[in-house]
């Protein structure tokens, strides 16, 4: 009797113990197959991408005028930003895949220039023609490649969940398709790394100067720790460490971190080899109750800059975060703010230490610019913006536009109803070069919930 | 035994008196304290600035102890129409001014007779441009999973390192696609991205977006005990920070 009921109540169990194993295989493998689903959407949503690209690029150099370009041009830009966000999300991460990217990269770019660029009064040169004929080719090569790839996914029934595994433990399979087909794409746009985009397009390399400007003799590890003392205290119980950029860096810099034994405290700061300029500099520690107003604070990050030696800076924006005061100043030019050339400091609201600077960009736009005189007038330039602003400042100022090119504009602060923009006008040809609603504080949502 | 009872009362009503002296408290006029406020301030001389002005009729925003740009605009109507000097700075004369002209009782905001209660706490933050609270959790999150234990530095170096790969054309052009790009982030993938992030890792992001960039451009980093990759070991190495070596 009992023999019989414990059979029954082990078989109950091993029959439930089954039966839940099963449950839990099936949501397993729902959620594979979702995640899966996802990277073949992107997948197929890529090569359709590059298919539409390859024939939108193809339809522009077919058409006979080339001033009414624009509209094509702009669909070309909005077809490539579509496929670079289809490759960010396929799992190639652990494959270098860089070189697809930027070739989306550079051709969105290429055609949002000339998009948004008046082609009636400065038509396509002859070398972006031929620009735009290289792009068409290598389009169609990247595209072909991929429409291999696909029809061997298609066909074998390929998973992207599998590639993941393969790339993941380093075990490549000799028939792992997907991944061959992807290294050939990438092989293919390697070729011609090298396609000439036109003069315009050295300025996107702008940004990486490298401190090719910045000047002065290269100091010595010494020289750096010395420099370093300016920013942070040094006492007995300072233990100091230096250390040389790697060689992957684009420019040489020393690494100075200053830690005090018995506080803890620890400056960390990156100066350039050459010259011995800041880059950054932080000074982390715990910031107690605030005691000093923001507008003191001000004060002294501008002392402080003014006996570092930096000249004719101007605060540009000063907010407060719990209790530390950032603020960002840019030079100002004989009434000309140069917006490029900004310089941040972190205070310490408890009691007023500078903890923290960045002059990264300051140091990467210093080149020695010509400021032009403005073509047109002020009151030409407010004749340009929205008449439904409430102009409440103006001044002249020199900007980085969206092509990557410094211009002098005309700025103008100002309010629609409670809204506050930021207008820029090229004081050269009175083009709208930027129009910024600024955000104001965001509402904490804690309160919501 | 009377004189028990009287000293047991005297005990008694004091006792009662000294519990009841925070309530007995008369709602007391504010007054600024003496610091100069200037645009990006945030706490209670916020509020009553925004307070006061409000009472006036010069700021029709909502009062949130945030220095912004309407209240920026609010002042310096004010000192536009008082004759003050208009640098948009609450100093000793236009404070003065204001206390003469308007009315303003902690804890109470009054807008054309309406009173309305306020808590005396900024219910706003600042945020850096072209963010919002979202972005910088998510970013919080990222950096907690993949760096807690690391030196703040360090801390501040993976958050750039996401935002670099957002400006660069390599990666995706959002925060959130760079984060969830599939194994980008091994934090990402084993899930510790939804751990919670302490205020240490969200400050790291805020100097990161604010512009500190610790890492000298870096786009990958990896920690040289743990990685299993040998591709990564072919990127050009910039700099060690902890225990993360980051590379272009």
């Amino acid at each position: 009797m009992i023999r019989g009921l414990l059979i029954g109540v082990l078989a109950l169990g091993v029959i439930g113990t089954g039966y839940w194993g099963y449950q839990e295989h099936q949501e397993k493998n729902a959620i594979l197959l979702n995640a899966e689903n996802n990277y073949q959407r992107a997948f197929h949503g890529l090569t359709y991408q590059m298919d539409v690209l390859h024939d939108k690029i193809g339809a522009t150099l077919a058409m006979n005028s080339r001033h009414s370009l624009s509209p094509s041009l702009a669909e070309v830009w909005r077809i490539t930003s579509d496929a670079h966000n289809a490759v960010g999300q396929l799992p190639l991460t652990l494959l270098p895949f860089n070189k697809t990217e930027e070739f989306l990269a550079n051709i969105g770019n290429f055609s949002y220039r000339t998009a948004v660029r008046d082609l009636d009064k400065e038509p396509l040169t002859d070398k972006e023609y031929s620009t735009l004929k290289t792009l068409y080719k290598q389009s169609g090569n990247i595209q072909s490649e991929l429409r291999k790839v696909q029809h061997m996914v298609l066909k074998n029934n390929l998973r992207w969940m599998d590639v993941e595994l393969a790339l993941a433990s380093g075990k490549e399979k000799t028939d792992n398709t997907i991944i061959d087909g992807f290294k050939t794409v990438e092989k293919t746009v390697n070729g011609f790394d090298e396609t000439d985009f036109g003069p315009t397009f050295a300025n996107l390399q702008k940004k990486d100067e490298n401190f090719k400007h910045v000047k002065g003799k290269p100091i010595s590890r010494a020289e750096a720790i010395q420099i370093a003392q300016k920013y942070m205290k040094l006492d007995g119980n300072s233990k100091v460490k230096v250390t040389k950029s790697g060689k992957g860096s684009d420019y040489g810099f020393y690494s100075v971190s200053i830690k005090n034994q018995k506080t803890g405290q620890e400056g960390s700061m990156d100066l350039t080899k050459k010259g011995g300029h800041p880059i950054w500099f932080i000074n982390h520690r715990d910031v107690k109750k605030q005691s000093i107003s923001l507008h003191d604070a001000m004060m002294r990050a501008q002392a402080f800059l003014k006996n570092t030696g930096y000249k004719e800076l101007e605060l540009f924006e000063s907010t407060q975060y719990d209790n530390i005061g950032v603020f960002n100043f840019v030079t100002n030019k004989n009434g000309i703010r140069i917006y490029p050339e900004a310089i941040k400091m972190k205070v310490a609201l408890d009691n007023g230490d500078i903890i923290g600077v960045s002059a990264e960009d300051y140091l990467k736009s210093l080149p020695t610019r010509k400021i032009g005189k403005p073509a047109i007038t002020m009151e030409q330039a407010r004749k340009k913006i929205n008449s439904n602003l409430k102009v409440m400042e103006d001044r002249q100022a020199v900007i980085v536009n969206d092509i990557n090119k410094e211009v002098l504009c005309y700025e103008f602060l100002g309010t629609i109803k409670d809204d506050t923009y930021r207008i820029f006008i090229n004081a050269q040809n009175g083009k709208e070069e930027e129009v910024e609603k600024i955000k104001d504080s965001e509402t904490v949502y804690e309160d919501v919930l | 035994m009377m004189k028990k009872i009287s000293l047991l009362k005297v005990v008694t009503i004091a006792t009662l008196l000294i519990a009841s002296l925070p309530f007995m408290q008369v709602p007391k006029v504010q007054a600024f304290s003496n610091q100069v406020i200037q645009r990006g301030a945030v706490g209670e001389d916020v509020i009553e600035l925004q307070s006061r002005l409000a009472y006036i009729g010069f700021f029709h925003g909502k009062i949130d102890g945030v220095f912004g740009w309407k209240t920026y605009w609010a002042l310096r109507n004010f000192q536009y129409e008082f004759g003050l000097p208009i640098d948009g700075l609450a100093g000793a004369a236009t404070k003065a001014k204001l206390l003469k002209t308007t009315k303003y009782t902690k804890g109470t905001s009054t807008t054309k007779g309406a009173a309305k209660k306020t808590t005396g706490k900024a219910s706003a933050v600042n945020i850096p441009k072209g963010f919002s609270q979202n972005d910088i959790q998510l970013m919080a999150n990222a950096v907690h999973g993949e760096s807690r234990g690391e030196p703040y530095i360090g801390q501040v170096a993976v958050a750039s390192v996401i935002l670099n790969r957002v400006n660069s054309s390599s990666f995706p052009n959002t925060v959130s696609g760079v984060i969830f790009e599939p194994g980008a982030f091994t934090a990402v993938a084993d899930g510790q991205i939804w751990l919670t992030p302490n205020e240490t890792s969200k400050k790291a992001v805020i100097d990161a977006i604010n512009g500190w960039d610790p890492t000298g451009n870096a786009l990958y980093y990896f920690n040289p005990a743990t990685a299993t990759s040998k591709w990564i070991w072919s990127r050009p190495q910039i700099k060690r920070i902890g225990k993360h070596i980051f590379c272009k």
